[in-house]
């Protein structure tokens, strides 16, 4: 089923606004998310967290909060069964050494939880305070204390002779880039600069909950607010030494994930507690402990260099980026590297990409992970090169853009994209050419790219006797997947949206699915959906052939209706047919399955007008526009939520969102009073525009939408900044002190 | 003969070739195909007996799952790129 | 274990009364002893708004009040917008602009909607997003919220809604 043949065929679902399907429970307070399970029997449980960002745990005495009336276990990485990765065993329970403050020590569980509280006071633990080292730039120093004492460089290169905390370098060189910027510093401009950004938390409402409960004969269930049900099973699995069969995960509704809820932070702390008590256990995060001990966004430092000729042609670009990876390796830098220079045409390129531990909470995905931070740097020095060469902006984005079969410093050949019809609506569009007067006042732009991960999906469609079908996904729904995938089922099979009833399963009831994230579901597991669907008409045709005793070849479905040939007798409605399975052979069930091996680019491009206090530093957003390529929109009114909403996060990164760290590594703001979320007066009106070039490998056309939009706003505001009040910002985020510092006004 | 890009920061034991060819059916023999002419190749992209897993292999643009057993055609364009996935 | 109190209050329309422990929070009260999940916590400590509930019709965190401190009085939630005539003008209005995506925050924010549109029966946008700046949302950046506060005051404004709700 090929996009571009849908894209010329009016659709019947896929493009229209429907109300989503968990509306009616969300509004009247019915919906259950992680922290409103409650079974009979159940204690709550608590986590100790160290106090200290970096020491050797000398002992753990748990002996007093034991002896707690109402207290019925403790749980320490003691109780962990040996495996392979001591890495994700240390992670969810230190065992010999604590890496950051929060990092979980031991857990407790109680009849109630101020018991649980209190009991955890009691827990002892002697450590051995060691030097921390909290900046990113110190850590990759060889006086910097080492996290991981025999940890070395891990890189194309070879491994490294000496331990050190950068886990890994990645390098893409692409022509000579020696040449490139010999070839502008001759006849053209060259402009360097240096950013720094901060740790960020993806700031979800709900905080992280699981509840575990064992059956007598060795099975876990954990009910968990999660993107990944199959993740956490296969998390569970291999920290408990389990069979795969013998834990389920059942998906609760999720109060906001963005990333951060791919990973397991305390179902094995539940689950352990619960198979030592042998009751039900919950554990709900507090907020501090949601800031303190999840997996918020690395900082990062990076460095730009990119050279281009008098006439706007670039002509080399190198960067070097160094990721925080928190206290265990693992930031997406290669992301970042694909990323930052993705939507030019670079002839001469270098990237060098740094991964390095500090003592910070291991750092995890969140939304478009690791792009932001280099969006800021690059789209900045683009500007500032578009400047110095007199080229509007735009335009010399244009003249540079990535095309189809543009090569870019990773290697990677750009197919299938639509960076140019953005950057063309953005510049066509009335915002960018508006007047804006006034002192204080500039417009920026900033463009980037982000893909749909692909990945594994399975989908079970069952036909109901009425016509009507049920649709099973293992997809959580973050945002509203289980109405578009519903959406693309009914389009299918022919029906209304009535028809078709759509559920997440728990990991017992469907097949595997990768996590809800990398942008993937509405396209990876939508692909899915559309495989179950023509598999149940491959099966009814078979029936309806049986009834009309013809080769099931002859039979076509169209419309919504099975016929065979021109006869007008043969036909049947698709709930007529639906009547008569239970006659012809039984239920039909169809089954899709798909693994996406190809990453989709969905471009963006924003448009932003600031207007910057010149006594405060307060930046006010008076207009913003953000423009995206997304395939097609199967359901607009979603997709444009997803624009809306991530620019609103990537207006909090550039202005409002930072962890602040002292020399300890002890968090100042983990609350959010002091670690400030955007609020409805803090949130412009963001306009939307929705353009589509299909993306073939989709049924029809779509693109995965949802990170793109948080990338551009840090970099389009910093170029807002610029024009209004003529200076350059660094750092993010740029809050109205570090803006009247760089004006010289503080 | 399938096209190999290699990764800069192996290009030291290519004598700084960007793109080489190696004949193979499968991803696997393409490397120990590189490997006879550039040794040490093996070494950089496999851990044991299997890709290194930070790495993804691509060939003509789709990632393999199957590794070093992923099939191989006559004009295929094999890439090495750090694993990634979203948030 | 300190002892526990009796307290007495009138909570969504209904009489109820129900034991709890001095420093227990009527957020704590609703949620895990009257078993109302709908009012969430996100912060417990007055900074997101998704513990909003309303106290003799005055609207609070309720993470900042005391369970005991509701004797005698009223309190509305969530599970209490909707009656015997379906979902409250203000719940239909947020279906059908699409207010919400993860919905959490949701609860919070309907019944802080109602505080408004009950002493303020057609806010400007401005006066809108000043009163909803105390309730965090995440997911939707605002825009499709205000828009179904102001479909909500227009419904509430049309004849047939006067019955108080």
């Amino acid at each position: 089923m090929s996009a571009k043949r849908h894209a010329t065929q009016p659709f019947h679902v896929v493009g229209t606004r429907p109300p989503r399907y968990d509306g009616a429970d969300k509004v009247t307070g019915r919906a259950l998310y992680g922290p409103d399970i409650s079974l009979p029997g159940l204690l709550h449980g608590k986590v100790l967290r160290s106090p200290h960002a970096h020491a050797r745990i000398l002992s753990i005495d748990t002996s007093r909060a034991e002896a707690l009336p109402g207290v019925y276990g403790v749980v320490t990485a003691q109780d962990l069964p040996e495996t392979e990765d001591q890495t994700a065993r240390d992670h969810v329970l230190a065992s010999d050494k604590a890496l950051y403050v929060g990092h979980s020590i031991a857990a407790v569980a109680a009849s109630t939880l101020h018991i649980a509280e209190q009991a955890a006071q009691i827990i002892e633990v002697e450590y051995e305070v060691l030097p921390a080292v909290v900046d990113v730039m110190e850590a990759i120093k060889d006086s910097a204390p080492l996290l991981h004492e025999t940890m070395k460089t891990r890189s194309l290169a070879g491994e490294s002779q000496t331990p050190s905390n950068i886990a890994s370098h990645l390098q893409h060189v692409k022509g000579d880039p020696a040449k490139g910027f010999a070839e502008a510093a001759d006849d053209g401009v060259i402009v360097e600069r240096e950013f720094r950004t901060a740790m960020a938390h993806q700031g979800y409402i709900e905080p992280h909950a699981a509840t575990a409960e064992w059956s007598t004969d060795g099975h876990l269930t954990v009910y968990t607010t999660t993107q990944g049900t199959f993740s956490i099973r296969g998390h569970l699995a291999e920290l408990l030494n389990l069979r795969l069969s013998q834990v389920r995960v059942v998906p609760t509704e999720v109060g906001g994930a963005f990333g951060g809820k791919n990973d397991g932070y305390i179902d094995v702390a539940t689950a352990l507690l619960a198979r030592k008590t042998g009751q039900p256990v919950k554990i709900v995060m507090t907020r501090a402990e949601v800031f303190l001990a999840t997996g918020p966004a690395p900082g990062a430092f990076i460095r730009v260099k990119m050279g281009a000729t008098h006439d706007g042609r670039i002509t080399a670009a190198q960067a070097e980026l160094y990721y925080e990876a928190g206290a265990y390796p693992g930031a997406f830098v290669g992301a970042a590297a694909n990323v930052i220079f993705g939507p030019y045409d670079i002839p001469h390129g270098q990237i060098d990409g740094y991964d390095v531990v500090v003592n910070k909470p291991k750092t995890a995905t969140y939304r478009a992970p690791c792009a932001p931070p280099v969006c800021f740097a690059a789209e900045q020095v683009i500007d500032e090169l578009a400047e110095k060469i007199g080229l509007d902006p735009l335009e010399f984005r244009i003249r540079n853009c990535a095309k189809e079969g543009t090569r870019q410093v990773n290697g990677s050949a750009h197919t299938d994209i639509g960076c140019y019809e953005v950057l063309k609506a953005a510049r066509g569009h009335p915002h960018y050419s508006a007047p804006l007067e006034g002192p204080h006042r500039g417009r920026g732009v900033a463009q980037t790219y982000w893909g749909n991960w692909g990945a594994q999906s399975s989908c079970t469609v069952s036909v109901n006797a009425d016509g009507t079908v049920s649709l099973i996904t293992g997809s959580v729904d973050l945002s509203g997947t289980r109405t578009s995938l519903a959406m693309q089922a009914a389009e299918v099979l022919g029906l209304t949206l009535e028809q078709v009833k759509p559920s997440v399963g728990d990991t017992d009831s469907v097949g595997y699915a990768d996590t809800s994230a990398g942008s993937r579901t509405t396209v990876a597991t939508g692909i899915a959906v559309a495989r179950a669907a023509q598999d149940v008409i491959a099966q009814m045709s078979a029936r309806a052939a049986l009834l009309w005793d013809v080769p099931a070849d002859t039979v076509a479905f169209h419309q919504g209706a099975f016929t065979a040939g021109q006869d007008a007798d043969k036909r049947f409605s698709f709930a007529e047919l639906a009547a008569r399975l239970s006659e012809t052979g039984g239920p039909v069930t169809g089954v899709g399955n798909v693994d996406v091996r190809e990453w989709g680019a969905s471009f963006g491009t924003h448009i932003v007008d600031v207007e910057v206090d010149p006594e405060t530093g307060q930046v006010t957003i008076l207009r913003y526009t953000a423009v995206q390529d997304v395939g097609k929109a199967i359901h607009p009114g979603h997709v444009e939520g997803q624009m809306v909403g991530g620019v609103v996060q990537g207006i909090g990164l550039a202005l409002y969102e930072g962890y602040v760290y002292d020399q300890e590594g002890q968090l100042l703001n983990p609350t959010l009073l002091d670690y400030k979320l955007p609020t409805a007066l803090d949130a412009p009106p963001v306009e939307t525009v929705i353009v589509e070039v299909p993306y073939p490998k989709h049924p029809f056309g779509a693109r995965g939408v949802g990170e793109t939009p948080i990338v551009p706003p840090p970099a389009a505001i910093a170029n807002a900044i610029y024009r209004a009040v003529g200076v350059r910002m660094d750092q993010i985020p740029m809050t109205p002190a570090r803006i009247l510092k760089k004006m010289g006004v503080i | 003969m399938a096209v190999v890009w290699i990764p800069a920061l192996m290009r030291d034991l290519t004598g700084g070739q960007e793109q080489v060819s190696a004949p193979g059916k499968t991803v696997g023999e393409v490397i120990v195909a590189l490997d006879e002419a550039f040794p040490g190749i093996k070494g950089r992209l496999c851990v044991g007996e299997q890709i290194d897993p930070a790495l993804a292999v691509f060939v003509d643009g789709k990632i393999v799952r199957l590794g070093l057993l992923a099939s191989v055609g006559n004009d295929s364009e094999i890439r090495f790129l750090p694993a990634i996935a979203g948030g | 274990m300190t002892s526990k109190t009796v307290v007495s209050a009138t909570i969504n329309g209904e009489r109820v009364e129900f034991l709890c422990e001095p420093h227990q929070s009527l957020l704590e009260c609703l949620r895990d002893i009257l078993g109302l999940t709908g009012t969430k916590e996100g912060c417990n400590d007055g900074n997101c708004g998704a513990c909003s509930v309303l106290l003799d019709g005055r609207l609070v965190n309720s993470c900042l009040v005391l369970g005991v401190e509701v004797e005698g009085r009223t309190v509305t939630t969530v599970e209490g917008l909707a009656d015997w005539r379906g979902l409250h003008p203000i719940q239909q209005a947020f279906i059908e602009e699409d207010a919400l995506q993860c919905g959490f925050c949701t609860p919070g924010i309907l019944i802080a909607t109602k505080a408004l549109l009950d002493r303020e029966p057609d806010p400007s946008e401005e006066r809108i997003r000043t009163w909803l700046a105390g309730n965090l949302c995440r997911c939707t950046g605002y825009e499709v919220i205000v828009r179904a506060v102001r479909s909500a005051a227009a419904r509430l404004a049309q004849p047939g809604e006067e019955v108080a709700r």
